[in-house]
């Protein structure tokens, strides 16, 4: 053996760098992309939410189809019916997909970042010539696709089972409508998917960040409404009763309420779906100027009407994927 | 500087090319101190002991080779690059088998290799063929199609080795590979690492089970409170710390005391370890068993038993730190 006793004396330079590394932060995304999906759609927790949102669509749109089969002739939207009408027992599709998607973009990535750990995959998985920023978004993706994929089968069923029980197909404009609302539904789910990972880069058992997603799920669906009004009570209180405070109030509570997806994407789903819709919300007497009443917008129209809340919903899905990303960047990584 | 410098532009020199290098390496967390002032060359071929009690920071050291963790200050060279700016060429080129490593249980052992295979972005089909093979030489090919959840832990590490094969690395850092194996398994594994090394690859261990590694390491370096105390080959260790450390067993009956003294005042020992109910431990530079057998006769005791322990990395450890701590003390 050459070599002899090391002495801790050798000199040579101090140098850390840490400005530029080399290669594609995406070497290896599709990779993950394509194990990440493989492993959702033949998971059984997927499959047994597919089943649900599954049944949920024909059961809405059997109920709906009992009711508007009479006033197919009248009706020039009526595919869009299908979508937003309620008739009891059963709420609109688009209702229980409000608080369906959430619950599965959450059950998708509760544990996207969390299981490597506690499967002990994390490092070897990172030992591999890949950055963290692909596993990340790779998840990510993997993530909005399987969503996608359950979503446009969905609506696929849907517009099929439209056709065969009215009797005639949709129109194009309905087509462009329903699609819209099929991206608005998406970037929903984006928000709760990238919520999800949030959570799962924060905390290390599975079952904590299902449950802190979850949390915020409830907050929204339920709680939320209290707590506009009573924030909006607070910040804009009506005290002498004038029609301005009053208009105020309702604005402000409006705009509280906006912080919630939920809220952005029922006035998005409604903007879109129901051409009679014009404004959300306070509708003044100036807004109606020059509009015929209860005609419906052109789709360039409505697409500007739910427009704010479309980039919103994506906005705050890049937002919260941001999030995940500075921490999960930070986060020290020990098998 | 130059002398670094000059290292790694030389042409590569069989024996000293130096394919791992640590300079003054040092991660800090808070307050505390994981890995201190490191400083660590491993030549190409070489098989590297990293050896040290819990918490010593050997992991750490291997995070910061492999660019998974940022060191604070230092420098690290894996075959000439600095990982933390071209991580992607050096994880190509390094295979890294994490302590306890994990795998997807509802996935085969060809699944979870060939999502590996896909991230190191190996084309289909050298990727299965490698996989057969990889598979093959773990003694794997019975269970390639099960689900690894239903594989032991034994199983676990040698699927393990076969996923660092498929990327054919010039380096591969194991972090406690033995841990958790029953001897019996340990010592298959450490077979393997030595034929790994037949095959050119230079393999840098950590361990703190230091009796189990010797006999494969060329080098070791013992390692605590993230400080590398000493480095060399387990022969120049023992040269260095125990002066030989050839430990004799000598069994008399007659008079301790003077048997004792008399034992003490042979050439070349160094101390008495232990001395109790007519039992001697002797440390010396040699092996003195016939010295010490002519010093019993020779007070007239009688002996019963003579025996000798070469030197073990165990004991130099136990003695290093032993002293090491008494110097701190002192
Ligand atoms: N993320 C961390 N934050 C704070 N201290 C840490 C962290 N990771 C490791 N340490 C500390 O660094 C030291 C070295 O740890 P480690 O490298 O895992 O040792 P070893 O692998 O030799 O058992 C330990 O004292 C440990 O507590
Ligand atoms: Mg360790």
């Amino acid at each position: 053996m050459a070599q002899t006793l090391e002495l801790p004396s050798q000199s040579a330079p101090v140098e850390t760098s840490t400005r530029g590394r080399r290669g594609s932060p995406w070497t290896g995304l599709w990779a993950v992309v394509g194990k990440e999906m493989a492993d959702h759609l033949s998971s059984v927790r997927m499959q047994i939410l597919e089943v649900l949102i599954l049944l949920t669509a024909v059961g809405a749109v059997y109920a709906v189809m009992q009711n508007v089969r009479q006033t197919v002739s009248q009706d020039p939207f009526i595919f869009l019916r299908l979508f937003t009408t309620a008739r009891d027992p059963f709420p609109a599709f688009v209702g229980f997909l409000s608080f369906l998607v959430p619950l599965i973009a959450i059950a998708i990535s509760f544990d996207a970042i969390n299981g490597e750990f506690s499967r002990r995959t994390m490092s070897r998985v990172l030992a591999q010539p890949i950055y963290r920023d692909a596993l990340l978004l790779g998840k990510f993706l993997a993530g909005l696709f399987t969503l996608s994929l359950v979503l446009t089968a969905i609506w696929l069923l849907i517009m099929g089972m439209g056709i065969l029980g009215l009797g005639l197909p949709p129109n194009g404009e309905e087509v462009a409508r329903s699609l819209i609302f099929l991206v608005a539904t998406i970037f929903y789910g984006g928000i709760w998917l990238a919520l999800g990972m949030v959570f799962s880069t924060i905390f290390r058992q599975p079952a904590t960040a299902a449950l802190a997603g979850l949390s915020v799920w409830l907050f929204f669906t339920i709680f939320w409404g209290m707590v506009t009004s009573l924030l909006a009570r607070t910040l804009s209180p009506v005290t002498y009763g004038f029609p301005e405070e009053i208009l105020r109030q309702l604005q402000t509570e409006q705009a509280i309420s906006r912080l919630s997806p939920n809220t952005l994407y029922v006035e998005a789903t409604l903007g879109i779906l129901n051409p009679a819709v014009r404004s959300f919300g306070i509708l003044l007497p100036s807004q109606l100027e020059g509009a015929v009443v209860g005609a419906p917008l052109p789709l360039a129209q409505s697409i500007l009407l739910m427009w704010p809340q479309l980039t919103g919903l994506i906005a705050a899905t890049i937002l919260l994927f941001a999030l995940a990303y500075v921490l999960f960047q930070r986060q020290e990584i020990r098998a | 500087m130059v002398e670094v410098s000059t290292k790694s532009a030389a042409p590569p020199q069989a024996a000293t090319e130096a394919v791992l290098q640590a300079v003054n390496l040092t991660k800090r967390y808070g307050a505390a101190v994981a890995v201190d002032n490191l400083n660590l060359t491993v030549a190409r071929g070489e098989v590297f002991g990293l050896l040290g009690p819990n918490g010593a920071g050997k992991t750490t050291t291997i995070l910061m080779l492999l660019g998974l963790t940022e060191p604070t200050s230092g420098m690290v060279r894996v075959l000439g690059l600095d990982p933390a700016r071209d991580p992607l060429a050096v994880k190509a080129r390094v295979g890294y088998l994490p302590d306890a490593v994990g795998f997807y249980d509802e996935l085969s052992a060809r699944d979870n290799l060939s999502y590996i295979a896909r991230l190191n972005g190996l084309p289909r089909a050298t990727a299965q063929q490698r996989i057969r093979t990889a598979i093959d030489r773990m003694g794997l090919s019975e269970v390639i199609d099960r689900p690894v959840g239903t594989f032991s832990r034994g199983m676990r590490q040698r699927l393990g080795v076969a996923e660092l094969l498929l990327k054919e690395p010039e380096i591969i850092i194991m972090d406690e590979p033995t841990l958790g194996l029953d001897p019996e398994a340990a010592q298959g594994f450490l077979r393997l690492i030595r034929d790994l090394k037949h095959d050119g690859i230079t393999i840098l261990l950590s361990s703190h089970l230091l009796h189990q590694v010797q006999a494969v390491c060329d080098r070791v370096g013992l390692f605590s409170h993230g400080r590398m105390m000493i480095s060399g080959t387990v022969a120049e260790l023992a040269q260095r710390i125990l002066g030989g450390g050839y430990r004799i067993v000598v069994e008399a009956s007659g008079d301790q005391r003077a048997i004792k003294s008399a034992l003490l005042a042979l050439p070349g020992v160094k101390k008495i370890e232990a001395a109790e109910r007519e039992q001697f431990v002797i440390v010396g530079d040699r092996d003195l068993r016939a010295d010490a057998a002519s010093a019993v006769v020779g007070v007239g005791g009688g002996l019963v038993g003579l025996d000798v322990e070469a030197p073990s990395l165990d004991e130099i450890y136990a003695t290093y730190f032993k002293e090491a701590t008494n110097g701190a003390n002192a």
